[in-house]
């Protein structure tokens, strides 16, 4: 085969220009700024990551990320990032480090595997939100979907509105702080961790209880809050694992049907 | 996978043909093997009768373009003989056709009497409903059919990555509520209790065109309906029927209503303002129509939702 081949095609058999960075943004006092109105999702990716890889940038802004999928993923790196819009799916996901705001929404699965830092969406989130977090605070500050947290192990997830169906589903460690109401199956086959909850709890999922409230969780959730500026918690209830489920016993799969 | 879109201006109409195919093709990536659209135009005292005589795959044999001509007019001949006047039968493809006609009998014969026709299967039938679905994706299919430019009031829409049955026609969306003019249902997600139904459904007399499960949704709303459930109901009583994972749209002449499972295990993004209601599997497709900043939410599980016009 001979020439080159100018188009190339993403994940979704789409096809996207061929990944050059297109050094667009505006750099003032250390700080970026550019529009993605008009780039890919490979090309968003690209700038982003020049800018804070390449050129060392730590302060960049976003302009119009118009809720395109997979933007902002895997950066390793403290910096300050703002998404002036919403976001798709899959945004976010498998960060180490970045403190991020978001002035719109995420689609499903926004801080997939996520590492540590700090994200904060000012609307609402899809369903998947936190997927498998395992560090690192995420707040958002509207409504959830279905199996926020889902796969969790490890981080703090705070929800200001309501949650969908089995919040915290699988949960391994970690804490969710939801201060609206939450669907049905909270917390349905956690290992581990901690749910709290502000509003009404349609209905607990396979082995989730109501946990002992003690010093502990009031200083987590005071301080929680108090480091992102929320206020004063409203009163919360506690919801652990009741510890029956799972490789807490001897007993065969079939042997706990019957415990169940 | 498959990507659903639903539109509908409560006051007003506007070129939903093009807002419907920018809407599926921001999708694409959801279903690549066929698009399909719901389209409600103004009604008319005219019934819009949308059939096809072949799939778009079937194998073109010697007398194939013979053979359609055939049947397409003794789909003619059947339109006459039924007590219909017809107004004007147009092809839009090499087998696909629309046809106007003044009719005001029982629609299940005039559908019965037509899908007697070997080959011919009624897409939509009704006064303002024209169900439009071919292989390809939305643009592709668009142009085909020149759907840009269809002024109308509410439209759903869907791009179908195959599942569940073959890659053909008969299986893209949306599907016609078999005999009810007017009513139309897409469907994201897989039924765990389609043959169950479809036997149930089979013994009551339903007719199936497709091995597709989503048509049993299209054809459970409407037996409810027949029964004398309004729209709202009878979709509120499908979510405790139907067993699986799904999010689907149904519309009908002044309304668009959607319903997720208990499971919420597809998605679903809303829009929505005074003069319009927009969704979609993704936002970017919502976004393809209005092209500005938005809020949106995920409506939740088990949720039905209606909008009238």
């Amino acid at each position: 085969m001979s020439g080159s081949r100018r188009i190339t095609y993403d994940a979704r058999g789409l096809a996207e220009p061929i990944a050059e960075v297109p050094h667009v943004a505006t750099i003032e006092n250390g700080k970026a700024t550019f529009d993605a109105a008009d780039l890919t999702i490979r090309q968003i990716n690209l700038e982003l990551r020049n800018l804070i890889y390449e050129q060392g940038i730590r302060d960049v802004v976003v302009q119009n990320p118009g809720a395109k999928h997979s933007i902002g993923v895997g950066i390793l790196q403290r910096c300050r990032i703002r998404y002036e819009g919403s976001l798709g799916y899959f945004g976010l996901g498998l960060i180490d480090g970045p403190e991020i705001t978001v002035t719109g929404r995420v689609g499903w699965s926004v801080c997939e595997n996520m590492m540590s830092g700090v994200v904060v969406i000012e609307k609402n989130a899809g369903s998947l939100t936190g997927a498998a977090l395992r560090g690192g605070d995420l707040i958002v500050k509207g409504d959830v979907g279905a199996r926020t947290g889902i796969d969790q192990k490890g981080g703090t997830i705070i929800v200001g509105g309501d949650a969908g169906t089995n919040t915290g589903f699988m949960m391994q460690r970690g804490r969710q702080i939801i201060l609206g109401n939450v669907g049905p199956h909270l917390g349905d086959s956690m290992y581990d961790g901690t749910l709290y909850v502000g509003g009404t709890v349609r209905s607990l999922g396979l082995d989730c209880v109501e946990g002992e409230w003690t010093d502990a969780d009031t200083e987590l959730v005071e301080r929680k809050f108090r480091i992102h500026g929320l206020g004063d918690p409203p009163p919360l209830r506690k919801f652990v694992c009741g510890k029956v489920l799972y490789n807490y016993d001897n007993l065969e799969p079939s042997e706990k049907k019957l415990v169940i | 996978m498959c990507g659903i879109a639903g539109i509908i201006h409560r006051d007003g109409s506007s070129d939903v043909g093009t807002e419907m195919t920018s809407m599926l093709q921001s999708m694409k990536h959801r279903g690549p093997d066929s698009a399909g659209y719901a389209l409600f135009g103004q009604p008319t005292e005219l019934v819009v009768i949308r059939f096809k005589l072949a799939d778009a795959n079937d194998p073109r044999d010697f007398d194939f373009s013979e053979r359609l001509e055939r049947h397409r007019q003794e789909v003619e001949s059947r339109l006459h003989k039924i007590g219909a006047t017809v107004d004007r039968v147009e092809r839009e493809t090499e087998y696909a056709y629309r046809a106007t006609v003044r009719y005001d009998g029982d629609m299940k014969a005039l559908a019965d009497y037509l899908e007697s026709v070997p080959g011919c299967e009624v897409l939509s039938l009704g006064h303002s409903l024209e169900i439009v679905k071919d292989l390809g994706d939305a643009q592709q299919v668009s142009d085909m059919y020149k759907i840009g430019g269809f002024e109308g009031t509410h439209a759903i829409g869907h791009v179908r990555m195959a599942t569940e049955s073959d890659v053909d026609i008969s299986g893209a969306h949306p599907y016609w509520a078999y005999p009810f003019s007017d009513v139309a249902v897409v469907h994201n997600g897989q039924l765990t209790n389609y043959f169950q139904w479809k036997r149930r459904l089979e013994f009551n007399g339903e007719r199936f065109q497709s091995e597709c499960d989503s048509e049993i949704i299209a054809v459970y709303l409407a037996e409810k309906m027949s029964d004398g459930d309004s729209l709202e109901d009878a979709m509120h009583k499908s979510l405790e029927d139907l067993d699986g994972v799904f999010t689907y749209m149904a519309v009908t002449k002044d309304a668009l209503g959607v319903a997720k499972d208990e499971m919420a295990a597809k998605p679903l993004v809303l829009y929505e303002s005074d003069d319009l209601v927009a969704m979609a599997s993704e936002e970017i497709a919502i976004r393809a129509v209005l092209g500005r900043e938005i809020d949106t939410h995920d409506p939740y599980e088990g949720e039905v939702l209606v909008w009238t016009r």
